[in-house]
């Protein structure tokens, strides 16, 4: 079953504390993943590849640079999960 | 038709010496900052690199390559003239005909051996291991040389704050000869042409001839799309390698990955979950990335300072500009 918004910023969080050991609690729609989270651009990926298998979602390279908040990438799954 | 008589090859091929030779030059970060805007918190944070070496004028590929050669005849305990083949990898040799391989093998002393280049980029050490395996085998050489050899320092954009600090020189070679026991596992290998783009040089060099580019040729590459090719694509290879030889991860004492950057060894590491008995190679630290010589003097430096020792089962991957890539099991000499 598709995730709903609310599971994909928790599991978004969850991911994001996992990697980059952010608080769960700070990662927030408007936060910058590079800006905000102390998350670069190889923990990025990670995050990605993470979120991928999570969602059953793909995220092209391409794509990647487009998700620079939580709420993009939120955005991105929701519209593209399988 | 005329019964032509097969050639007789060694039962198994091994690893039986392994030589390094790094430049005397060290190049600390703060020598990099000179040309980039960055720091040398974020090289070490991006990258894991502190320092690497760049060879002088006189440290020229076929001089790196005869210094760590000698050092891995007289390990493996053989002499030059027995050294039947000699497979140099480089990328960095520019000198297109005759191959290298040519010249280290005369001045090794090594006699008339078959010698020749191949181009591989980061894969080429697990390329060169594996023809060699098959030369032995099958009986076309009794020992033979492979090495992997680079002078990156020639192909860096020292301007480009995405790759300045990631490149470094250097030698590393062994020796692979006949064993009656298995001592090498099944290569998995392989390329991707379609990400022909990922990692490449910037200007190819026939451009030379109409205009001469704004800038000497140099390595470039995609960061992320690397970073996420290498970490979790090649995991797989790591596996499908071991489960090639018949081990699992719990079976290993060493893993040898291409010391492509520090980020990519730890992630990787943890994608294998590896146990934590196994010594993972971390000489891109000081060594920075050497492409196909990266391996090779991982092995010499584990070996030598006693991280690793004769006998281990190690697990070596590389891969790089193609993109291609090579993993195997071994029993380091």
């Amino acid at each position: 079953m598709a995730a709903t918004k609310e599971e994909i910023v928790t599991g978004l969080a969850e991911i994001v504390n996992e990697i980059a050991g952010i608080p769960v609690e700070d990662v927030q729609l408007d936060k910058s993943f590079t800006d905000d989270l102390d998350v670069d651009s190889l923990s990025m990926v990670e995050v990605v590849v993470a979120a991928e298998e999570r969602f059953d979602v793909k995220i092209p390279d391409d794509d990647v640079k487009n998700l620079k908040t939580v709420g993009d990438a939120a955005e991105y799954i929701l519209k593209n999960q399988g | 038709m005329s019964k032509i008589r097969p050639s007789k090859g060694a039962p198994y091929a091994r690893i039986m010496g392994v030589g390094g030779y790094r430049p005397t030059r060290v190049v600390p970060n703060e020598v990099i900052l000179e040309t980039i805007d960055s720091s040398d918190e974020w090289i070490r944070s991006r990258s894991g690199i502190a320092t690497r070496h760049w060879a002088s004028d006189e440290e020229t590929v076929s001089a790196m390559s005869v210094e760590a050669a000698g050092k891995a005849i007289a390990d493996a305990g053989v002499r030059p003239e027995q050294i039947g083949g000699v497979i140099v990898s480089t990328v960095s040799h520019f000198k297109q005909t005759p191959a290298v391989a040519t010249e280290i093998a005369h001045k090794i002393g090594a006699g008339k051996p078959a010698a020749f280049d191949i181009s591989a980029g980061c894969a080429g050490f697990g390329y060169g291991l594996t023809l060699a395996k098959g030369m032995i085998v099958e009986g076309s050489a009794e020992y033979v040389l492979v090495i992997g050899v680079e002078r990156l320092s020639d192909l860096t954009d020292l301007e480009d704050r995405a790759t300045a600090f990631l490149f470094g020189d250097g030698a590393g070679a062994v020796v692979v000869g006949p064993s009656n026991e298995p001592a090498m596992g099944p290569t998995v290998w392989g390329s991707e042409g379609d990400k022909s783009d990922t990692i490449k040089q910037t200007v190819p060099w026939d451009e030379f001839h109409t205009e001469r580019p704004a800038k000497f040729p140099a390595i470039t590459q995609e960061g992320q799309a690397v970073f996420r090719w290498a970490v979790f694509e090649m995991a797989k290879i790591a596996q499908q390698a071991l489960e090639a030889a018949g081990i699992t991860a719990a079976d290993l004492d060493v893993f040898i990955p291409h010391q492509a950057n520090m980020r990519i060894i730890d992630s990787m590491v943890k994608t294998l979950k590896l146990p934590e008995h196994v010594t993972v190679a971390r000489d891109v630290e000081t060594t920075g990335n050497t492409s196909a010589a990266s391996i090779p003097l991982a092995m010499e430096r584990l070996l030598a300072t006693g991280q690793a020792k004769s006998g281990d089962t190690a697990l070596v991957i590389g891969f790089g500009a193609g993109l291609v890539y090579a993993a195997t099991v071994v029993t380091l000499p």
